[in-house]
This record gives C-alpha cells, sequence and structure tokens, in this order.
C-alpha cells in the first residue's frame, strides 16, 4: 500500500542520499530552535508521536501491515513506565526501558497470533487485541481506571540529569526521538529491512527464495512494538501521567492518520503527519466535538485523493525518496 | 452456587442468559451486515457502528419530529440510512475499487469519525431516551422468571431478520447472481447484471441491517452519539471468529458470543469485556481463518 516508487534509476541512489542528509539536518536544527518558538511542551509531546507514528509506519509502510491497535503498545508502555517511576522508584531511562519491553513482549505475543493472517484480517485482530489491552488496563489495579496514574516523578536519568529541569527534559526528549527515528531509518535500510520490503511487493516469492518471511514479519512487528512503547514510556515521563487515552482506540487511529497525512513509505512523513495533527488537535481544540469531525474529513480526503501524503507527494516531484 | 467466590442466584443468571441473548442479537444483526459488505465489496465497513447509532437517531427523529411511532421507524430507518449507505458507496467507495482494500477500511474509519463527531457536537455524550412501544410493553411470567415482551421481541425479531437474510442469500437467484458476483464479477456482468448497480445495493442493505440494529435498541439502551463505538469492536472481534464473509458463521457466532459473554457476567464478572477477545485469540490459534471462513 506504500505509494512509495518501488524501484528508482541507480544514479538517483547518490541524490537520494545527499537528500536524506540534507532532510535529516534539517530536522535535527528545527527541533534544535522548536521550543524557542513553541510551546515546548507542546513540541515534546508531538515528538513522541511523532516516534510512535514512524513505528507504526515501520508496519504500514515497509512490511505493508495495517495493525489498527498500536496504540496498545503506546498504553502499555505508558502505564508500565509511570509504574515503575512512581510506585517502584526506578529513574527514568530505566523505567522507560522496561515500559518499552513490555510493549515488546506484548507485541511478540499478539503478532505471533495476528501475522498468521493479513491484509483486513490483520487489521480487524489488531483492533480486537488493543481492545483487549484496554479493558485490561480499565480492570487491572495498578492503571487506576479512569483516573489513570498521576504526578509520575521525573527523576535523575541515569542518576546525573534532572528531568525536572524542563530545558533538559527537552534535550533528553529529543535524543530518545532521534534515537528512534535512526533506529527505524537503520533498519529499514539493512539486509533484514530489505527482505521485509521484498515480503511487502510479494511474500510467496520471498518464500520460495528460502526465507521464512512470517519470522521477518514476526520481528518486524516486534520491534515497531517496541518502538511504539519507547515513545509511549518517554510521554509518561513527559507528560507525567499515563492514562486511558493512550490505549484507546481513538488513539489507534490518530497514529494511521498522522502516518497516512504525512506520508506512508517515507521516513519523514510520520513526523510530518503527527506534528500537523497534534497541532490541528491543539489549535482546534476550543471547537470540541468538531476536531473528530475534521480529522474525519483529511481521513477522507487522504485516502480519496492524497494517498501519498506530504512527504511522499513532496518526493515524487522531487523523484528522491524521502 | 458459589463459584469463584461469587454466590450465584438462578435468577441472576437467567436475567444474565436473557441480557447475553440480547446483546447477541444485536451482535448477529451487525456481524450480518458486515459479512454481506464483506462478501460483496471485500472491505470492512469500519462506519458500521456510526450507520447503527444514526438508524438508533433515525427512530428518535421520526419520533420527535415527524411523529411516527416506533413502527413506522422500524421500516423508515433503516431505509433512510441504507440510502445514504448507497449514497456513500458510490460517492466514495466506488472510486477506491482496484486499490489495495486497506484503503477502503481507512474511508470508512474517517466516515465513522465525521458521523460520530457530527452528533457528538449537537447531542453531547448523553443519551435521548426512547419509550418501549405500548404493544410491547409489559412481561410475560415464565414461572421461574419474568420476559419483558420488549426483550423477546427482539430476539426474535433479530432471529428472524437473520435467517431471512441467509435464506435469501443461500436459496435465491438474487442470492445466486450475489454470490456468482463475488467469486467473478466480470463473467456476472457479461450475463447481463448490472453489477456495479448490486455493490451498491449490497452495501445499502447491510448498512440498513445495522440501522435496523439501532432502531431494536432504541428503547433497551439510550440513544446516544457514542452507542455505535462502544459495540462495533467486539462486533469485529465476533466477524473474526466467525470467519470473515460467512453468513451462518456470522449469525450463529454473534448469538453465541451473546451468550457466553452473558454468564460469563455472571461467573467471572472481571472478565466480561475481554471474553470475547480471548476467545477471539483462541479460535485464531487454532484456525486462522475464523470458525466458518474459507482460508484467507
Amino acid at each position: 500500500m506504500s505509494a512509495e516508487a518501488a524501484a528508482l534509476p541507480a544514479d538517483t541512489s547518490e541524490r537520494n542520499r545527499r537528500a536524506n542528509l540534507v532532510a535529516f539536518g534539517v530536522m535535527v536544527a528545527l527541533i534544535a530552535i522548536a521550543p524557542f518558538i513553541a510551546y515546548p511542551f507542546f513540541i515534546m509531546q508531538a515528538l513522541c508521536f511523532a516516534l510512535f507514528a514512524c513505528a507504526f509506519n515501520l508496519l504500514i509502510g515497509y512490511v505493508n501491515l495495517l495493525s489498527l491497535g498500536h496504540a496498545m503498545f503506546l498504553g502499555l508502555a505508558s502505564y508500565v513506565c509511570a509504574h515503575a517511576a512512581k510506585v517502584w522508584g526506578f529513574e527514568p531511562v530505566s523505567a522507560i526501558v522496561l515500559g518499552a519491553a513490555a510493549s515488546a513482549a506484548l507485541g511478540l505475543v499478539t503478532g505471533a497470533l495476528a501475522i498468521r493472517s493479513s491484509g483486513i484480517y490483520f487489521a480487524m485482530i489488531t483492533v480486537a487485541f488493543s481492545q483487549m489491552v484496554f479493558f485490561f488496563c480499565v480492570e487491572a489495579p495498578f492503571t487506576h481506571g479512569e483516573d489513570g496514574i498521576q504526578g509520575v516523578p521525573q527523576g535523575k536519568a541515569v542518576g546525573l540529569f534532572d528531568l525536572s529541569n524542563p530545558w533538559i527534559l527537552y534535550v533528553f526528549v529529543a535524543v530518545v526521538f532521534l534515537f528512534g527515528f535512526l533506529a527505524v531509518q537503520r533498519i529499514v535500510n539493512s539486509p533484514f529491512g530489505e527482505i521485509l520490503k521484498a515480503i511487502r511487493e510479494n511474500e510467496p516469492r520471498v518464500v520460495s527464495l528460502g526465507y521464512r518471511a512470517m519470522q521477518y514479519k514476526l520481528a518486524a512487528f516486534t520491534l515497531s512494538a517496541a518502538l511504539a512503547g519507547l515513545a509511549g514510556a518517554t510521554k509518561a515521563i513527559v507528560a507525567q501521567n499515563a492514562s486511558l487515552t493512550d490505549v484507546s482506540f481513538a488513539m489507534s487511529g490518530e497514529v494511521v492518520l498522522m502516518t497516512l497525512v504525512g506520508g506512508m513509505g517515507t521516513f519523514y512523513g510520520p513526523v510530518i503527519g503527527a506534528l500537523v495533527v497534534v497541532s490541528m488537535q491543539n489549535y482546534l481544540a476550543q471547537f470540541g466535538e468538531w476536531v473528530t469531525v475534521i480529522q474525519g474529513v483529511v481521513f477522507v480526503a487522504c485516502v480519496l485523493a492524497f494517498r501519498r501524503g506530504i512527504v511522499g507527494e513532496l518526493a515524487a516531484r522531487a523523484k528522491i525518496s524521502l | 452456587m458459589n463459584l469463584f467466590g461469587h454466590v450465584i442466584t438462578w435468577p441472576q443468571l437467567y436475567g444474565q442468559l436473557l441480557i447475553g441473548l440480547i446483546n447477541g442479537s444485536f451482535y448477529a444483526l451487525l456481524s450480518l451486515g458486515l459479512a454481506v459488505i464483506f462478501g460483496m465489496l471485500t472491505i470492512v465497513n469500519f462506519a458500521h457502528g456510526a450507520f447503527y447509532m444514526m438508524g438508533a437517531f433515525a427512530a428518535y427523529f421520526l419520533l420527535v419530529l415527524g411523529g411516527l411511532n416506533y413502527w413506522w421507524a422500524l421500516v423508515l430507518s433503516p431505509l433512510a440510512i441504507g440510502a445514504i449507505g448507497a449514497v456513500v458507496e458510490r460517492l466514495f467507495l466506488k472510486r477506491l475499487v482496484g486499490f489495495d482494500p486497506l484503503y477502503s477500511l481507512l474511508l470508512t474509519f474517517g466516515l465513522a469519525l465525521i458521523f460520530q463527531g457530527l452528533f457528538q457536537n449537537y447531542f453531547g455524550a448523553s443519551g435521548m431516551p426512547y419509550a418501549i412501544p405500548k404493544q410491547l410493553s409489559g412481561a410475560y411470567n415464565l414461572g421461574f422468571m419474568f420476559l419483558p415482551v420488549y426483550r423477546a421481541w427482539v430476539i426474535v425479531a433479530s432471529m428472524v431478520v437473520c435467517f431471512g437474510t441467509w435464506l435469501v442469500i443461500e436459496k435465491t437467484k438474487l442470492g445466486a447472481y450475489l454470490r456468482a458476483a463475488t467469486e467473478n464479477p466480470t463473467m456476472v456482468r457479461a450475463f447481463g447484471v448490472n453489477v456495479p448497480r448490486m455493490v451498491t445495493l449490497t452495501y445499502g442493505f447491510g448498512v440498513a441491517l445495522a440501522a435496523l440494529a439501532g432502531v431494536l435498541a432504541a428503547p433497551i439502551n439510550q440513544v446516544r452519539p457514542g452507542m455505535g463505538a462502544d459495540i462495533i469492536v467486539v462486533v469485529f472481534a465476533v466477524v473474526v471468529i466467525g470467519g470473515m464473509g460467512s453468513i451462518l458463521g456470522s449469525i450463529l457466532t454473534g448469538f453465541v458470543l451473546g451468550v457466553i459473554e452473558g454468564l460469563t457476567k455472571v461467573f467471572y464478572p472481571e472478565a466480561s469485556n475481554t471474553v470475547v477477545f480471548v476467545i477471539m485469540a483462541i479460535v485464531l490459534l487454532i484456525r486462522p481463518s475464523g470458525l466458518f471462513g474459507r482460508a484467507a
């Protein structure tokens, strides 16, 4: 379902490499100056969602698996991290790692069942699993139901960096985001990623070549879950809470919207898409439920007329791959 | 009886069985509509919950604005919402024929957001009451329990509509055309059947089934903008368990899972919200294409 050109002529690879370097430089520069222009808390939230969307895009963009339940990974990691930091007194980095690990484990279990099917079936199964996790979070005592976990301490990262200082927290979040972003890029451009893309194009052929496509898909699903978990856990430290919103079906829909708007199967698309969707929610919050309606309209418009998304469209115009 | 530390009384058991059957009636009607649509268009209609909610609201508007009672709503609401469905198919879904079916899924997802957002905007989160029609009020005394007439009506009506639909699709000429068009649309077109119109009408019919479920639900649950979103994910699980596109599978699984959910409320209430999804996971382990489904 990726709109990315399947094969690019060989002479464009150098142009691609340069374009990606420039794009990465621009993104880092923008992240560096953003807190001076916009409200830092807002940017940090946007970065967490951008990482979440990048994780989601790893599946839809490069393996053509549409997960409609990705909020379960964001939400579970967020709860686990918040609980570890608040109740068990973990320092933030280990709490985040624990949260991401919990999501990776959840990804391994749900993925083992879900990847046995593909396409629409896969989407429905992920919806059902995420709903199961949602109700678990409603009922489980440690999540505090409707109240969520409030007042999560930010603490000192590895005992040195005091995250309650907004500037240090900002740098910390930016580093986590860039780590996740580069991890996705590394995965996609590795030999492993090439197999994933081959599975996307023609799965039976990959199987006939002797690759165990199922294991590749499961590995991609687990990695995506872990990165989504990283986003969720970091978000819990930033917002100092974990709530049912992060694990809800609506959140699973939002990440699809972010990736769709930005451009599926592009590295920068999910980041731009997340920024667009989060800004939309932020600036249109006064219009109440109209935000939902507008999101729906954007969804429909993208699907009907703008399937490549912002970055996909730009890249196609410039004949590069971003 | 005493199980898992819960004291269970017989009336409680009967009561939950009845609620399970009622929920099962809605699951069956909704998953049947999804199965019909999936069979013909190979798309998952994520707007199904929104159409169910709109069916209930149509009944409410017919009563409040038009003065038309429940029986009128039972006919007019599915017709009106089904017509909206047909328009949606013609305007939007038709354009996505030939693209990855995931795009149609995302389109209906977006439509669901629009419809639900619009209703939430005007009606908030709260519900409107819709009175039980007086012909169906009261209760039968079965000796061991009281059975409200309206609930009995919902179960019977849902069963009749479900099995009627199944009969039409499996045993009539129209159904044969439908099944043939699912297998090979080009060939059926060559025989002079207007397949695009059939696709539009099928989508409209599936949507009308959702609206009918909405009208039936209006007097039991309040008419709320969120009513569709609450039920639809469970219905998706039902569809996955039954096997996508299987008509009989969706009906049977709908009723059975409703009852199982009801029984879980008696024996182990903490799991009542998740039992359907647990069953789904187990079924997928054993049969990845669902109980009645063909291999994907």
